[in-house]
C-alpha cells in the first residue's frame, strides 16, 4: 500500500501508544531464550530476536481453547469465540507464511469460526528477517524469507530507522496520528533496498533438493528405508508438532468442572507422532508404528499441504530439529531422501529387467 | 421451512451440536442399541445413506456415529446404532427414551446411489458394518425397480452378534433380494452357515460387469473380502467400503482420520477402491 519512515529512537513511544488500545503481544526474553507473550511495557519488547520457543500460531490456536460452554442441569451450550483485539508484533516471516496456511486450513470446506474470530481480531506486525536466527533455520531454502503479503505492517530494521511497509488499513490505523512517522523519500527506498540486498548472501541454502521438487521428492521416496530408520531413533514424544507453526491438530475434549453442574468442551493440540493419534475405540490402530507416523507428518510438511492448499507445510523455522532429542530434522531428511533417489533412468530399467 | 441440520454449522460454531431427542432405544445384542433420535422442530438431518454424525453428551465427549436409518425411513426421525466400545457409547448406553444427546452433521460423501441404479448390489458386511449398510439396503428396498439384483452377504462372531434380527429375517423372506449370514461360531440353536464371510461367496453368483460390491466390516476384513470380489471380477471402480477412522471434529481439520492425503472425515468415509487402492494407509 505505502511505505512509511518510523525512526527506532519513536519505537518505545510508538508501542506505549499501542498499549493503550490493545492487547500487544510480542518477542520478550524468558530465560535464556525468547518467547511471544503479552507485553505490558515497551521495554519487554525485542524485535531483534533470534526465534521463538513457540510460534505465534498460539494466538490463533491456543494449545488449549474453550470451544463451548454448557450447564449439565439445563443441558444448554453456548459457543465461545474470542476475538479480544490483539496486536501481534515481530512476527518472522517464516511464521507469516506458515499463518497463511493455516488461515486456508481454517477456511476450506467448512470455515471455522473460532479461528476467524481471533484471526480477525488480530493486527499482524511482521519484521523483515536480516540474519539466521539458528543453526537449524532453513527459511531461504523454504522460499520464506520474505513475504508480499499476510501482514498489516511489515518492518525493516535499517539502522536508525525502521521501513515500514503498509500493508493494510487495520495497519495504516495504528500509525494514525503518530507524529515521528513520516512518509519515505527516495533515498529511504535506496537503503531499504540496500538493506535487503544485503541480507540474502547471509543465509545459507541448506536443502540440496529445490522446495518446489519437494513434493515429487517425497511422492518416489514412500517405500525408502529412510523411514524405518527414522521410525527406530524417534521416541513418539511429538515435541516437534508442539513447536511446529504449520502444525494444526487437535484433539477435542470435554471437561466438568468440581460442581459437576457444568463443563466446557475444548480442543487442544494433538500431533500424528503420538502413538495414539489415530486409534479408534476399541483400539486399533490405524497407523502403528513410529516410521509410519514419521512418515505421515514429513509427508505432510513436504507434500500433503502443498498438494491441498497450494503452500507449502514446513516454512524452516529450525524448531522442530531444535527440539528433537535425538536430532531428526527436515532439512537431514529431506536431503537424505534426495541422495537415495533413484533416478527415473534406472528405474525404469529395472522395471523392463 | 424445514432447516437442514447442516446449515447450523454455518452460523456461531460449526462445533456446536443440536440437542436431540432419544425417542427409543432397542436392545440389539448384549453390546448394541439402536437408538431413535428426534431433531428439535422445524428441523431435519437431510442425509444420504453412507453419513454419519458426530454425537455429544455433554461433559462425556463427542465420538462420529453411522447413520443407521435410510431417507426413505426417516421420517422426522433417524437411528444410529451403536456399540458400547469407549468411553462416549458406554454413556450412552444408559441413556434412555427423553434424553438428550447433541447431534452435529451429517458428514461425509455418501455413497454414490445415483450411480448404483440399474447395477447388482453385491453387500458383503461384517459385524457392525450392518449398521451402515443398514441404511443402503433399506433404501435400495424401499426404491427397489431403480436396482437389479441385490445379494446380502453378512458375517458376525456369534449367532448372538447378529445385529437387526428382524430385518434379516424380513429380508430372508423377500423374494426380490438374496440374503446369506454366516457367523465365525455357531451355538446349540444355529443351523445355518459357519465360518468366515468369504466362505459365503461360492454360494452367489454375480455379472461382474454389471456388479457394484459394498464391503463394509472391520479392518481385517476388507483385505480378504476384497480378493473375492476382485476374484468374481468386479471392476475396481465398482467396489466400494466405507471407512471407520479417528476423528474429532469431523469437518477435515483435527487430522485424526486421514489416510495419507485424504480425509476420511470429509472425502469419504465411502470410498471407491480404485480411489484408494494407491494409498498403503487405506486398507490396513
Amino acid at each position: 500500500m505505502s511505505f512509511k519512515i518510523l525512526p527506532k529512537a519513536a519505537l518505545s513511544e510508538w508501542i506505549a501508544r499501542l498499549l493503550t488500545t490493545h492487547r500487544v503481544v510480542g518477542p520478550r526474553p524468558f530465560h535464556d531464550r525468547f518467547i511471544f507473550d503479552e507485553i505490558t511495557s515497551p521495554e519487554d519488547v525485542h524485535l531483534a530476536y533470534p526465534t521463538t520457543l513457540l510460534p505465534p500460531k498460539k494466538y490463533l490456536l491456543p494449545q488449549r481453547e474453550e470451544l463451548l460452554r454448557f450447564d449439565l442441569k439445563t443441558g444448554t451450550l453456548e459457543p465461545v469465540l474470542d476475538a479480544q483485539p490483539t496486536i501481534l508484533l515481530g512476527v518472522h516471516t517464516c511464521d507469516l507464511h506458515a499463518i497463511q496456511l493455516l488461515d486456508r486450513v481454517f477456511n476450506n470446506t467448512y470455515v471455522d469460526q473460532h479461528y476467524n474470530a481471533r484471526r480477525e481480531a488480530l493486527t499482524i506486525v511482521s519484521v523483515e528477517c536480516l540474519s539466521p536466527c539458528t543453526e537449524f533455520s532453513f527459511c531461504k531454502s523454504m522460499g520464506t524469507l520474505s513475504v508480499t503479503e499476510g501482514y498489516d505492517l511489515h518492518l525493516t530494521d535499517m539502522g536508525e530507522d525502521y521501513a515500514v511497509d503498509v500493508g493494510t488499513e487495520k495497519g495504516a490505523a495504528l500509525l494514525e496520528g503518530v507524529e515521528a512517522v513520516r512518509d519515505a523519500t527516495s533515498a529511504d527506498y535506496e537503503r531499504l533496498n540496500r538493506t535487503l540486498s544485503e541480507k540474502w548472501p547471509r543465509f545459507p541454502y541448506r536443502l540440496e533438493a529445490d522446495v518446489s521438487d519437494l513434493a515429487s521428492l517425497l511422492s518416489v521416496s514412500y517405500d525408502s528405508d529412510l523411514w524405518e530408520e527414522l521410525g527406530q531413533r524417534c521416541l513418539g514424544c511429538g515435541s516437534c508438532t508442539m513447536v511446529c507453526p504449520t502444525c494444526y491438530c487437535f484433539n477435542v475434549v470435554d471437561e466438568v468442572d468440581f460442581t459437576l453442574n457444568a463443563g466446557r468442551r475444548y480442543r487442544h493440540w494433538d500431533g500424528c507422532p503420538l502413538q495414539e493419534f489415530a486409534v479408534v475405540a476399541g483400539g486399533h490402530n490405524f497407523r502403528k508404528t513410529n516410521a509410519a507416523r514419521q512418515r505421515h507428518r514429513f509427508f505432510r510438511k513436504g507434500k500433503y499441504q502443498m498438494d491441498a492448499h497450494g503452500l507449502v507445510g514446513c516454512v524452516g523455522c529450525g524448531r522442530c530439529g531444535e527440539v528433537c532429542l535425538v536430532h531428526i530434522n527436515p532439512v537431514d531428511t529431506f536431503n537424505e531422501l534426495a541422495r537415495r533417489r533413484v533416478p527415473v533412468s534406472r528405474r525404469h530399467q529395472e522395471a523392463l529387467t | 421451512m424445514i432447516t437442514p441440520l447442516r446449515e447450523t454449522l454455518e452460523q456461531t460454531s460449526l462445533f456446536l451440536p443440536t440437542i436431540a431427542e432419544i425417542v427409543a432405544v432397542r436392545d440389539l445384542t448384549a453390546l448394541e442399541k439402536l437408538y431413535t433420535l428426534a431433531l428439535p422442530g422445524g428441523m431435519s438431518l437431510g442425509h444420504e445413506p453412507g453419513q454419519f454424525v458426530k454425537v455429544s453428551v455433554l461433559g462425556v465427549g463427542e465420538a462420529p456415529i453411522s447413520i443407521s436409518s435410510s431417507p426413505s425411513r426417516s421420517n422426522g426421525t433417524f437411528e444410529l446404532c451403536v456399540r458400547r466400545v469407549g468411553d462416549l457409547t458406554n454413556v450412552l448406553h444408559r441413556l434412555g427414551p427423553g434424553d438428550r444427546v447433541g447431534i452435529r452433521g451429517p458428514f461425509g460423501r455418501p455413497f454414490p446411489m445415483k450411480r448404483f441404479q440399474g447395477k447388482d448390489l453385491l453387500f458383503a458386511i461384517g459385524g457392525l458394518g450392518l449398521a451402515p449398510a443398514r441404511a443402503v439396503i433399506n433404501q435400495v428396498l424401499d426404491e427397489r425397480g431403480k436396482y437389479g439384483k441385490v445379494i446380502v452377504l453378512y458375517g458376525a462372531r456369534t449367532p448372538g452378534d447378529l445385529l437387526f434380527k428382524d430385518e434379516l429375517e424380513t429380508w430372508g423372506q423377500r423374494s426380490d433380494m438374496e440374503l446369506h449370514v454366516t457367523v465365525d461360531r455357531g451355538d446349540a440353536t444355529w443351523t445355518g452357515n459357519i465360518g468366515v464371510i468369504t466362505t459365503l461367496f461360492p454360494k452367489v453368483q454375480v455379472y461382474a460387469r454389471n456388479t457394484v460390491a459394498i464391503v463394509i466390516g472391520p479392518p481385517v476384513m476388507y483385505r480378504f473380502v476384497l480378493m473375492e470380489v476382485l476374484g468374481k471380477g468386479v471392476p475396481e471402480g465398482n467396489i466400494w467400503f466405507s471407512f471407520e477412522r479417528r476423528m474429532k471434529c469431523g469437518v477435515g481439520k483435527c487430522g485424526h482420520c486421514q489416510i495419507n492425503h485424504i480425509y476420511t472425515c470429509k472425502d469419504g468415509p465411502s470410498f471407491a477402491y480404485s480411489e484408494i487402492k494407491h494409498l498403503e494407509e487405506a486398507l490396513k
